[in-house]
């Protein structure tokens, strides 16, 4: 029991980071349309900002701020070079532009910091709690549920509760009509993915010091899994991505704690093709899946 | 212009593999290698533009079935071998399993992925490239593990050693499987198929009420894609003697699509032009670098990274400034060309010089089938008919 | 003459479809013509005009010797391992401005392919097709390495001192252009099994591995050394997978006190600090490739004292911190030199010498060296390296480094400790000769 516990727990904040990802993803999913494979690598580069700030200051806060705030820009900047001028007329091209802004950011985070890796500090310990003999939650998993928490919240508010967030909607549901009703679409799709780039920035910067350190390979495997992540809970759903998210944490951990570490990767291909068979746009999406 | 019968397409097909054989007794045996791994990539290539090209449905799962023909092939091979098998029969044995491999693998994804589209396909399929080294481990008593699988291979024959290298041979064994694969789906896609194909694709509730069977028209564009990837794996499992995880991950996905894109992904003429950008680009840049007088600190940090850099700022570019690939910038410059010069005409003709030629809509034929083709193709939706402008979508 | 050709209900018309078939073909094939003026026009540009002496051996002149390796520069895997070349290239570079041996400098051509076999297929053939080397050195890892054995042994070339622990490389009848170098994981895991057996007698002893071939010949290794049920348990571990908290506190309810673990680096960081986060305090008995000091504090970051104390491992080259060591000293003076700006690590010591061993067996090979007279070098038996153990080339065995030395973590410094020990059938036993003195300058005169 207390090892299901803790497996249990530990696959949930790891997943929390995933839902985290996914959310990203689904942001610019919906307001563009697109799924930005650059996502990952676009959020190692800021991550790299975060630790070169940390190291530069002493303060994690500090590094942190800057990942968001980086993050904000990074999204900006790419939906107003490239992303832009991509186009509608096949979708294939915007995931083609994602993947050459993929090899391009890596390269280029590869020539500016080296290929090795670099140990990222943690705020709080990483080491359970012990609560009536069984342990489980470590302060940095808290940290991890209480950021995660607070941001889902947040944007939760700033989509349903503002008028930003309204115009945020409307230009992406119905970009011609918004426009004939004065909210400035260009402006709100820029946003868009500013807003998915900052969120993929936090969730990098948490994921980060839990495995092998930084690198401009950090989050490969995490962006594969947060992609599985947002197809399960739908793509259009951003609570299906936290849901999601969290459900493919904990089964990465059971089947990683009870069948062998090798299986992870089928089990989430198995868990993918269960939920797509029954339900082809996601375990929570509301509409019925578009063609794009 | 003639009308082209599928005899004379066929002795074209033909003339383009003698030609490209021809070519390996005039360049090194370096070239000769890869030119046999481009035309294994090639089959893969075009496998994919049939699927996502003509058939809308956007696969990461590519290497996945590569890697089903590779080990089909090892695994046939080996197994012949084991049984003293020699001869042409270990030669083709081994490709016809890695076609039907591939084939099962397709026809399976096909039947579940038939009802996903766009993202959601992706998503399957990337997660399918991604399990593929656990697959491998979890079943290391057969395929491997990591380190995968050696291949006894059918060497060339006894006759033509000394005149004619391995390099060659392989080249010649690729070149003819690659000919065939474009034959059979430029066939395929020029025919009923690609016609329904199309509709589907554009439009899969209007294609039903036509007539066409969308399910079944896109479990076979998988099952056809999958034969064609899992030729390729088997060319390449041949010319590498070797099966490994590593050789089919969701890098060499990313590549062949970014191939097929990067060349068109509208036409298989494009899938050519990819095929040979995806061996010879890398190549040509890495050679580059190679070359730059830099110091050993920065030698170090552009080595492999640059070439990186370079190849992922070309991609982001052609998408930027040629969205229909390579084979879509070449038919538009052909276009102009005429536009400027029509056949027959003296060249100063400035009727035709001062028709503006829509850039969007491509195809000069368009005008005339487009508008009579509805009335003849009953089953078919006129989206349907426009059998250039898949390059469109 | 068309129509009937059609396989099928024909709907379209034919003739006006045939227009857009035709110029499509005509453009696959315009295509294909365009590829081979494209091949023509880039062999043109091959590097040629070097085999002008030398009874024309590929890769010598009269004045170089080319060689060329393949390493993983980019992707995953460069992390742990992209700073080797550059050593060994620094190496080289020494030798060259020293003058060479025999007069010949080395020409030293690296090539990345990522990990991944397909393209280790491709810049090895790219080496020894196009760029005709003399001689692979140093190949890297066991998957890519492995794909290209038949083609080089095939192709008669040399492939001296792959680096990787798998016993592949020793086939001398199947494979005899092929060398190894490292101590293979097999004869790692039952050293360190003596070592652990002897300090911790009643401990109960754990398997933390990866889920491949290195993971299984240790295993395999241990369990011949200490009994087939010697351990408590085994856990393995994926690439794929960065969280390995689920085996960590398996080994913690097993009860383990020593784990030994067959992992890479940044796995066996890994392990080790998922372990301290569950207050899980065991001992570590790490192989050579997972058990570089240096590297592992790039993981762990400020904690790496408290978490590396008592920290076993085995290595059997010079040990980067130990300054007194004269090879130490020379390396790290080329690596100021000739690679300034990287770090001085394992990786570092590890590049050199393999750089070190060619041109050892470069020299041996003779005045006008060819492929065979340095494979008969080899042989022979002179050619000796600088590590702390013997190599075990002969006829009869191609095998690398046949045993290593135990090393242990102690304030902050990993060193040597005790003596070193090497394979001796299916157990391993004390080695007690000294190693061969360091020639002037590093350089094998």
């Amino acid at each position: 029991m207390d090892r299901f516990l803790f497996l249990t727990v530990d696959g949930l904040a790891r997943g929390a980071v995933l839902a985290a990802f996914a959310l990203s993803l689904v942001i610019i999913w919906r307001a563009a349309r697109i799924v930005n494979f650059a996502q990952g690598a676009m959020a190692v580069a800021t991550t790299y900002i975060a630790f070169t700030v940390t190291s530069a200051t002493g303060n994690y806060w500090l590094g942190l701020a800057s990942a968001v705030v980086a993050g904000l820009v990074l999204g900006a900047l790419v939906e107003r070079t490239v992303m832009r001028f991509v186009g509608n007329t096949n979708p294939l091209n915007s995931v083609i532009a994602g993947l050459g802004l993929l090899l391009v950011i890596q390269a280029a985070l590869g020539m500016i910091f080296g290929n090795g890796y670099r140990a990222m500090a943690t705020p709080f310990s990483s080491t359970p709690i012990s609560v009536g003999g069984v342990s489980a939650v470590s302060p940095y998993d808290l940290f991890i549920f209480i950021c995660v928490g607070l941001m889902v919240v947040g944007l939760a508010l700033l989509f349903t509760k503002t008028s930003l967030g309204l115009r945020l909607r409307a230009s992406a549901f119905a970009p011609d009509l918004a426009r004939l009703l004065g909210v400035r679409s260009s402006r709100m799709l820029t946003l868009g993915w500013a807003l998915s780039s900052a969120v993929g920035a936090l969730a990098a910067l948490l994921i980060i010091p839990t495995e092998l350190g930084l690198n401009p390979h950090a989050v490969d495997t995490v962006f594969v899994y947060a992609f599985t992540v947002a197809v399960v809970g739908g793509l259009d759903s951003a609570g299906g991505a936290v849901a999601g998210g969290l459900a493919v944490g904990v089964v990465l951990s059971w089947v990683s704690g009870y069948l062998g570490a090798t299986l992870t990767p089928i089990a989430v291909l198995v868990l993918l093709l269960a939920v797509l068979l029954l339900r082809p746009a996601g375990l929570f999406s509301m509409t019925k899946e578009r063609t794009a | 212009m003639r009308p082209l019968t599928p005899l004379v397409s066929l002795l074209l097909a033909a003339a383009a593999a003698a030609a490209l054989i021809g070519l390996t007794f005039v360049v090194e045996p370096f070239r000769s290698y890869q030119l046999a791994t481009a035309c294994a990539y090639l089959c893969a290539v075009a496998g994919l533009t049939l699927l996502t090209g003509a058939g809308g449905q956007l696969s990461l799962g590519q290497a996945a079935l590569m890697a089903a023909g590779a080990y089909s092939y090892a695994l046939s091979a080996n197994a012949l071998a084991g049984a003293g098998v020699e001869g042409a029969l270990l030669l083709l044995v081994p490709l016809g399993a890695s076609i039907l491999g591939a084939s099962i693998l397709g026809v399976v994804i096909g039947c579940a992925a038939g009802r996903l589209h766009g993202p959601y396909l992706a998503g399957f399929t990337l997660a399918l490239v991604v399990a593929i080294p656990a697959v491998t481990s979890t079943f290391s008593a057969v395929l491997g593990g990591d380190q995968g699988l050696w291949i006894t291979v059918e060497k060339r024959p006894t006759a033509l050693r000394g005149t004619v290298s391995n390099e060659q041979w392989q080249a010649w064994l690729a070149i003819i499987c690659a000919v065939a694969v474009m034959v059979v789906l430029n066939n395929l896609l020029r025919g009923r198929f690609g016609r329904q194909l199309r509709a589907v694709r554009d439009n899969d509730a209007a294609a039903s009420l036509s007539g066409v069977n969308a399910a079944r028209t896109k479990i076979i564009s998988f099952t056809v894609s999958a034969a064609a990837a899992g030729l390729g794996g088997g060319l390449l499992a041949y010319v590498t003697q070797s099966a490994s995880p590593g050789a089919y991950s969701l890098v060499l996905s990313l590549y062949l699509l970014m191939a097929a894109v990067i060349g068109g992904i509208g036409s298989l003429t494009g899938a050519v032009w990819g095929a040979l950008i995806m061996v010879f680009l890398p190549y040509a840049v890495n050679t580059f670098t190679a070359n730059l007088p830099v110091s050993a600190d920065v030698a170090a940090r552009l080595d492999g990274n640059l070439a990186v850099a370079v190849f992922g700022t070309i991609l982001v570019l052609v998408i930027l400034l040629a969205p229909r690939g390579i084979q879509g910038l070449i038919t538009a410059a052909g276009r102009r060309f005429r536009a400027r010069f029509p056949p027959g005409q003296s060249p100063s003709n400035p009727a035709s010089a001062v028709v503006p030629v829509p850039q969007s809509r491509p195809s000069a034929e368009t005008p005339s089938s487009g508008t009579q083709a509805p009335a003849t193709e009953t089953g078919t939706p006129p989206s349907g008919t426009l059998s250039t402008t898949k390059g469109q979508r | 003459m068309i129509v009937s050709q059609h396989p099928g209900p024909v709907r379209s018309t034919p003739a006006q479809r045939r227009p857009a078939a035709n110029k499509r073909r005509h453009s696959v094939l315009a295509a294909a013509v365009t590829a081979a003026a494209l091949t023509l026009a880039a062999c043109g540009s091959s590097g040629e005009g070097t085999s002008t002496a030398a009874e024309d051996v590929p890769g010598i002149t009269d004045s170089t010797v080319t060689v060329g390796t393949h390493q993983p520069l980019t992707g995953p895997a460069a992390a742990g391992y992209a700073s080797i070349s550059p050593a060994t290239k620094a190496y080289f570079d020494h030798v060259n401005a020293n003058g060479g041996i025999h007069g010949r400098t080395i020409e030293y051509t690296v090539k990345d392919d990522g990990y991944n076999p397909a393209n280790t297929q491709s810049v090895v053939r790219e080496m020894v097709l196009q760029d005709e080397v003399f001689a692979v050195v140093g190949g890297l890892g066991t998957p890519p390495h492995s794909s290209v054995l038949d083609f080089l042994n095939d192709n008669e070339v040399p492939d001296l001192f792959v680096a990787s622990g798998s016993p592949t490389w020793n086939q001398p009848e199947n494979y005899p252009y092929t060398y190894g170098f490292m101590q293979d994981y097999d004869t790692e895991a039952k050293g360190l099994a003596a070592y652990v057996q002897e300090e911790f007698p009643d401990a109960t002893y754990c398997l933390f591995g990866q889920d491949d071939d290195f993971g299984a010949d240790f295993k395999t290794g241990l369990e011949s050394a200490l009994g087939s049920d010697s351990l408590a348990s085994t856990q393995v571990y994926s690439t794929t997978n960065t969280d390995v908290a689920a085996q960590i506190s398996d080994l913690q309810a097993a009860g383990c006190d020593v784990n030994f673990l067959a992992s890479i680096n940044g796995f066996t960081a890994q392990a080790i600090g998922t372990a301290a986060k569950l207050g899980y305090m065991p001992r570590w008995a790490a192989s050579s490739a997972g058990g570089d000091y240096n590297t592992l504090s790039s993981y762990l970051g400020e904690n790496t004292d408290a978490l590396l104390e008592g920290f076993i491992s085995s290595n059997y080259l010079p040990a980067n911190t130990d300054t007194d060591d004269e090879w130490t000293a020379k390396f790290k003076e080329i690596n100021e030199e000739y690679n300034p700006g990287a770090a001085f690590d394992g990786n570092t010591i590890f590049g050199m010498s393999i750089g070190y061993l060619f041109a050892e067996a470069l020299h041996e090979a003779g005045e006008n060296p060819t492929r065979e007279s340095l494979l008969e070098a080899l042989e022979s038996g002179d050619v000796q390296g600088n590590g702390h153990v013997p190599l075990g080339f002969s006829a009869d065995s191609h095998a690398g480094y046949t045993g290593g030395m135990i090393t242990l973590v102690s304030d902050g410094v990993q060193a040597y400790t005790g003596s070193p020990y090497s394979a001796d059938g299916d157990s391993v036993s004390a080695y007690t000769e000294d190693r061969p003195a360091m020639p002037e300058n590093g350089i094998p005169q």
